[in-house]
């Protein structure tokens, strides 16, 4: 399906944010001059059919105690997907992708205690094929913005 | 840092997904045992403390046209680096900058994720950030394989 221009401008508004009022899909649909209605169910199809991926709150999780890191793990080739099947088991690591480089899988952690992300870690460290680890702590969190202007 | 009882309980209702219905908040506030009006002003404080970041969509980034996305890996001088990520943080392609620490192997320490509609296109904006900034020392790394990507639960023990 492709998207019309209705559905982008109706998508950078969601992604600019929802509002904290009663009716939040009725002051978008002021917005763009049709009826909440039309917000409403046009949201619910493109949830359906894939082009969101989540509406909802996303909190800075150091404001809540929890701190992240990245984390690269050099793997002998033909352990990556058992190694990587392992590490999606944690609910505390949130994105793993394999990557094109020496360090073939980049994974993120957010835990609430620095014993739990030593644990985790030392956890992957040990597993058949894992060669080396790199935790790549930030100090500076200079931007987070996932939004895309649909044009 | 201290969070009542309903804060967490709002900060777990909340970070599922947000119902697409006419009063989203009121069946939450429902769910929840609090009244509409006692959690949009909270929403309204944590947004204010920097709680909350957004309120609002993340889209499927491949879906709606943005097929490809690099991480690009910098080695920026410590001195410059604010004044190069306040350059890159401009352009809306770029959707995350970091500085990270080092390894004796590794030695990029700064880390932009940028997305755009191609791995040549990728190619060719990383080579303008360079040129904008004049950091020339960088690599590009294309995602081979999404294993996992989902948010972060929080308050779940």
């Amino acid at each position: 399906m492709e998207l019309t221009a209705f559905d982008k401008e109706l998508l950078n508004i969601l992604q600019g944010g929802v509002q904290f009022v009663p009716k939040p899909y009725e002051a978008m649909a002021k917005q763009l001059g049709v009826s909440e209605d039309r917000v409403i169910s046009r949201l619910q199809e493109l949830k359906k059919d894939g082009f969101i991926r989540k509406v909802g709150a996303f909190f800075n999780s150091d404001k809540l105690g929890y701190s992240g890191t990245l984390v690269a793990v050099k793997i002998e080739p033909d352990h990556v997907a058992d190694v990587a099947a392992k590490i999606n088991e944690y609910p505390e690591i949130t994105h793993n992708y394999q990557r094109s480089c020496g360090y073939g899988l980049w994974f993120t952690v957010i835990t609430n205690s620095d014993d739990r992300r030593k644990q985790i870690l030392s956890e992957i460290r040990s597993l058949p094929g894992v060669i080396s680890l790199l935790d790549l702590y930030s100090q500076k969190k200079y931007k987070i913005n996932v939004q895309f202007k649909l044009k | 840092m201290n969070f009542t009882e309903t804060d967490k309980k709002i900060i777990r209702a909340l970070q599922s997904d947000f119902p697409i219905c006419s009063e989203p908040y009121k069946v939450i506030a429902e769910d929840i045992g609090i009244s509409q009006e006692e959690l949009l002003q909270r929403l309204e404080d944590m947004k204010k403390e920097g709680i909350l970041r957004k309120m609002g969509a993340v889209l499927r980034h491949v879906e709606v046209g943005f097929k490809a996305n690099a991480l690009v890996v910098w080695v920026v001088p410590p001195e410059k680096m604010d004044e190069v990520a306040a350059k890159m943080c401009a352009h809306s392609e770029v959707t995350h900058c970091y500085d990270r620490n080092t390894a004796p192997d590794w030695p990029y320490n700064f880390y932009t994720m940028i997305h755009m509609d191609s791995k040549e296109s990728c190619i060719e904006f990383a080579r303008e950030l360079s040129k904008e900034t004049g950091i020339d020392q960088y690599e590009l790394q294309f995602t081979e394989r999404e294993w996992k990507k989902t948010s972060m639960q929080y308050f779940m023990e």
